[in-house]
Order: C-alpha cells, then structure tokens, then sequence
C-alpha cells in the first residue's frame, strides 16, 4: 500500500512550486524530533524552566544547537505555511475539488501560529511572562467571555505556577494532537483529489467536469509521485534543514532574557520575528478602533480564508488572469513587511535610554539654555524627541524646531500637550517653561 | 448518532425481524456505554481543565515596607507575593505595584499593567509620569492616560498602613474589558 500511494500519479509539470507544502511538513518533523529531545531536558514548571533552559543553553551537549534548530525549525514552518498557502492561492488551486484541502490548510496555519506563541512561552523568561499578559489583556477584549478567557490563558488570576504548566500542556501535547491529525487529513485530501495540475490561462474549472478532466490528464500524462516528483521535495527539504542547521550553529536561538519575574519593572517585551507585524498592529490602531479589532480583526480574518473557496470555487486559475489574486498576495507581503520594520525600530516605544544631552549639542554651560537642556531630558521630552539623534522617536524630531514653532507655539504646545503628548502645564513652574522653551529657540539650522 | 444501516447488513444474507431488532438493540447498548465511558473519562478532565474559571481567589494583604521607610512624595515600586502562590510558582510568583506615600499615612498604589495590554508601566520621578514601554502610553502623576493608546487610568490597589506598616492588597491582573 505505501509503495501504491508513494507511487501515485501526479501531474507531470508540477516542478519545483509544488515543494512548499512537503516543506512545511518537513519543518514540523524537525520541530517534532527537537521538541521531544528538548522535552528531554525541559522542566515545564514556572520556578524551573528558566533554569532548565539555561542548562541546556550553557551546559548540555548540543543543547544550545538543539535549541537553534528548534528556534528556526519553527521560523522555517511558519514561512513555509506562509508561502505554501501563497502559492495554493495564486495557482488557484484551493477551487474545485479541493476546497476542503484549502480549509484544512487554514487551520494548520493557525494551529502553526499557537505552536509559535506558545513556543514563546516555554522560553520561560521575562519577555514569556509579559507575552502571557499582553495575550490574556488581548483575550479579555472579548464581549461576555473575556474575563474567562484571559482567566483561562493566564491560568488564574495572575502569571504564576498555573501558567507554564498549561502552556506546556498546549505546546507539546494538544497542539501537535491537532496537527498530526489535521496533517493527516490534509494529505489524504490530497492524495484523493489528486495534485491540482499547474493552471493554464483560460483553463476554467467547472465543476461538473473538472474531475473527469483531470482523470483523462493524470492516465494519459501523469508519472509517479516517487521519485519523478517527489525528489524535487527531498532535495529542498534537506537544503532548508542545511540553513536551519547553519543558522542554529552561527547565530543559535534567541537569548535568554532575565528571570520570569513578574515584579521586575524595567522590562521591553518583545515578540518573536513572526509577530512582531502584529505588535505593530497593535500599536498603531487608531485610538479607539482597537476594541473592536483586538478580537473581531484576528476573528475576520480568520473566516475570510476559511471560506474563500466558498465564494470562488470555479473559473480561471491562473494567476495572470486573476490580477487581484496577485494584488492581494502583494499588497499582504508589503503590508507585513512594512508592519515589521515599524515593529523593529518600534519608534512609538519611549527610549528609556536616552542620556542628557551633550554640552556641545545644547551650546551652553549655565544659564536658562542650559536649565531648559536639563529639564528637556529630566522631563521626559527627550524620551519621545530626538534632538542631534538622541532621544526617542515618539513625537517629531526637534533638532530644528525653532525653524517652524514660535516661541509662544512652543509654550501653547508644550503646556496643552497632544493626543500622544502629555500635557506638561501642571509639570513645570513658570521659570522652568521659560528656560525649555529659550532652550528650544536654540534649535535651529536656518540661520535668521 | 447514526441509525444502524439496514441496507448495507442485508448484503450478508435477508435478515429476519428478530436479527433486525437485535442488531438495533445491539447498536443503541454499545453507544449508550461508550457515551458512559466518555462521560466517566472526560467530565474530571474538563473540571481539571476548566477550574480556574471557577477558582475565586482569596486575596490577602501583603506587607511592603515600614511606613517610614517610604517618602513622602515619593513613588517606589514595591514587591510582594500573590495571594496564594503553587508552590513551584518560584519568581513567577511575584507582584509588583507602584507605591506613592502622598502625606503622613496616606498612600497609592498603582497597578504597574498598563490599561492598554498590560505590558509593566515605569516611573520617571523627575517628569512625573508612568510611560509603558511596549507601544507608548503615558500615564499622568495620578494615572490618568496622558497620551498613546490605554483607555482608561492605571488600576488602583487598595493599601493600608496598619501597625507602622505599609500593606497592599493582592489582586488580580487588572483585565480591560470592552
């Protein structure tokens, strides 16, 4: 029976676009095999599973490799889903006959997408603690059941020893549970439907003869899944573990950050690359939007792809026929790409590390220029400001502010504040607004 | 559940009215047991799963510090433990709150959570506001939202002064709803 199945017949142009889907496959067996070898180690409770992880960090062999491919085994599957589900959407290959294909496919993306999250989680760090939170403040948005829900993540009432062991839980065992089993049916849809032939400009489909065509195709031109097709699989399945392997090896997994320690203030949570377009998301919705989007924004978009093919199921596949398709796919990658490196310089983040200014960018040693430089940092302005490229990038760059604000805009702005400004009227006395403000009015490139 | 299917057990030879009625029979018991089984396997796991939406928490207070050891004016943040922490909680275990002694016995406590998503909120003496370090909230000396995307005030934690102490209430996360 495997060497039939193995053997089966598939379009003979399916080439190298077709690699996608048995490459995420190939990454969720590598993640299977470190997942468990980590398991090995791992101590999946709140007080131990940082301790656990430093030890095989530091100390087990191969453990900080382990870790590595683990870390981009699972960046690898969650590009491959990515890109496979791309590709299936170009080539119109979710239409007739292979709807459900297309539907079972989603839910790998999502249940690839918890294994991310949660994956996070066990790291078992500060940055866990505060995504656990950030998640259960994100459930909590729900109507009616967000209290139960952010409960239920945070595994009580606060981040604790509830909180690790479900997470575990939810990572090792269910999740995989759900994967095993909807890789299964995936694949059996596959094999049923048969690999939908590389789509030809105005090839339609039509669902009353689609599958007789497709039979008279796959008899008369078909050849064998193994080895005509499937080598192809192998070879760019073993070329991605060769970069995965190098990158563990050069770069290894993401640093430990500090302990667990929910009462530890000074922290800058961060998501892994794979969501850090969505921690953008989240802070540049429009004030206001983001009670609605928080739970209906993830909801939507969820059942828009889960239903595609049940409102174009038929009809043209090719790609150069179907401009929006290629639109849509565009506009999607340019919208994340540019989501993610707002999300990396994450400009609307104060800098917490922002030091006074030089003496040689304020120009002065004494009097209310110096006083206003002073106050401009201890204020907090310089957290949110740039001046000569210190500072944060919050609010505008004021290297040259006093080119464009008066000196009586500078007072009317500074006490009012803005919608992502603090007021500062009831902050500063009379004398200390006088000495920012003459501080200000130095800064200009323009000579008058 | 699905009717035990007539047509297909006729392949195996006409059955008589009595086979048919012993098969239906047949088919409801070894449902109704199975359901039985299912019943007696996951209605622990589900209580197991499911208790913390019904575990109620009994807070306790937590003392943080000697009144005096705190000045007035000042905001510090003070550490303390959970109300009633597993005990492999370790680190995990601990809270934290932003403490302000506003005159001789009365203190604040704000929540360090962050009313956007609950990212840890951090003092700034000299500019006398909380700013949240995850996507740019700023909170006034009083908690109120001075600027970016939390939509309400910082969470206040009861606290007390009783015997020279300072003691906070422990609470929950502070969860925004809609």
């Amino acid at each position: 029976m495997i060497s039939r199945t193995a053997r089966h017949l598939v379009p003979p142009d399916a080439k190298w676009w077709y690699v996608l889907g048995s490459a995420t496959l190939c990454a969720f067996m590598i993640q299977v095999i470190t997942g468990v070898a980590l398991a090995f180690s791992y101590i999946p409770s709140a007080s131990e599973a940082y301790s656990t992880l430093r030890f095989i960090n530091e100390q087990a062999p191969f453990g900080h490799f382990l870790r590595g491919l683990h870390y981009y085994g699972a960046s690898a599957m969650v590009l491959m889903v990515g890109l496979h589900m791309a590709q299936v959407f170009l080539a119109g290959s979710y239409k007739f006959p292979r709807e459900l294909n297309w539907a079972t496919g989603v839910l790998l993306l999502g249940f690839t997408l918890v294994m991310g999250f949660t994956g996070q989680l066990l790291r078992g760090d500060q940055n866990a603690v505060w995504t656990v939170v950030v998640a259960a403040e994100q459930a909590g948005r729900t109507p009616f059941i967000g209290q139960w829900l952010a409960h239920f993540i945070l595994g009580g009432d606060t981040v604790g020893g509830a909180t690790f062991t479900r997470f575990f839980a939810i990572h090792v065992f269910i999740m995989p549970g759900f994967i095993f089993a909807f890789v299964g049916l995936h694949l059996w849809l596959v094999l049923r439907h048969g690999i939908s032939e590389p789509p030809k400009p105005g090839k339609l489909v039509d669902p009353k003869t689609y599958r007789q065509e497709y039979k008279v195709l796959i008899e008369t031109k078909g050849e064998p899944f193994w080895p005509d097709s499937a080598w192809r699989d192998v070879l760019f399945c073993v070329a991605m573990i060769v970069v995965i392997a190098a990158l563990a090896f050069l770069s290894g997994a993401p640093q430990l950050g500090k302990p667990p320690d929910p009462s530890i203030t000074t922290a800058s949570p961060r998501p892994d690359w794979y969501f850090m377009w969505y921690f953008a998301v989240l802070a540049l919705l429009p004030h206001g939007t983001e009670q609605y989007f928080l739970v209906f924004g993830p909801l939507l978009a969820g059942i828009v792809l889960i239903t595609l093919p049940l409102f174009s199921n038929r009809g043209e596949r090719s790609p150069w026929r179907r401009p929006w398709a290629i639109a849509i796919v565009l506009m999607t990658v340019l919208m994340i790409a540019t989501l993610w490196v707002e999300g990396v310089k994450s400009p609307w983040s104060p800098n917490f590390k922002a030091q006074p200014l030089s003496t040689s960018v304020v120009g002065a040693t004494n009097g209310a220029v110096f006083l206003g430089a002073q106050l401009f940092h201890d204020k907090g302005c310089l957290n949110c400001h740039l001046i000569a490229d210190d500072g944060g990038r919050r609010g505008p760059d004021l290297t040259a502010v006093a080119d464009r604000l008066s000196k009586n805009q500078m007072i009317l702005r500074i006490a009012n504040g803005a919608v992502n400004m603090p007021a500062y009227a009831a902050n500063l006395t009379p004398a200390q607004m006088d000495a920012l403000v003459a501080f200000l009015q130095t800064r200009k490139i323009q000579q008058p | 559940m699905n009717e035990p299917n007539t047509e297909q057990s006729s392949s195996c030879g006409p059955a008589s009215p009595a086979e048919l009625s012993r098969r239906r029979f047949l088919a409801r018991l070894s449902l109704a047991a199975g359901g039985v089984g299912a019943l007696i396997v996951m209605l622990p796991v589900a209580g197991f799963i499911l208790a913390p939406f019904f575990k109620r928490t009994h807070e306790v207070w937590r003392t943080v510090g000697k009144v005096d050891s705190f000045k007035i004016g000042e905001t510090t943040a003070v550490q303390y433990e959970d109300a009633s922490p597993l005990p492999w909680a370790g680190v995990t275990a601990r809270s934290a709150a932003w403490l302000r002694r506003v005159n001789t016995d009365t203190f604040i406590a704000f929540s360090i959570n962050c009313t956007h998503l609950g990212c840890p909120v951090r003092w700034l003496a000299e500019a006398n506001l909380f700013m949240c370090p995850c996507h740019g909230g700023v909170y006034y000396e009083d908690g109120t939202v001075a600027a970016g995307p939390p939509p309400l005030p910082l969470r206040r934690y009861p606290v007390r002064v009783k015997n020279g102490d300072v003691e906070i209430q422990t609470a929950p996360i502070p969860i925004i709803k809609n």
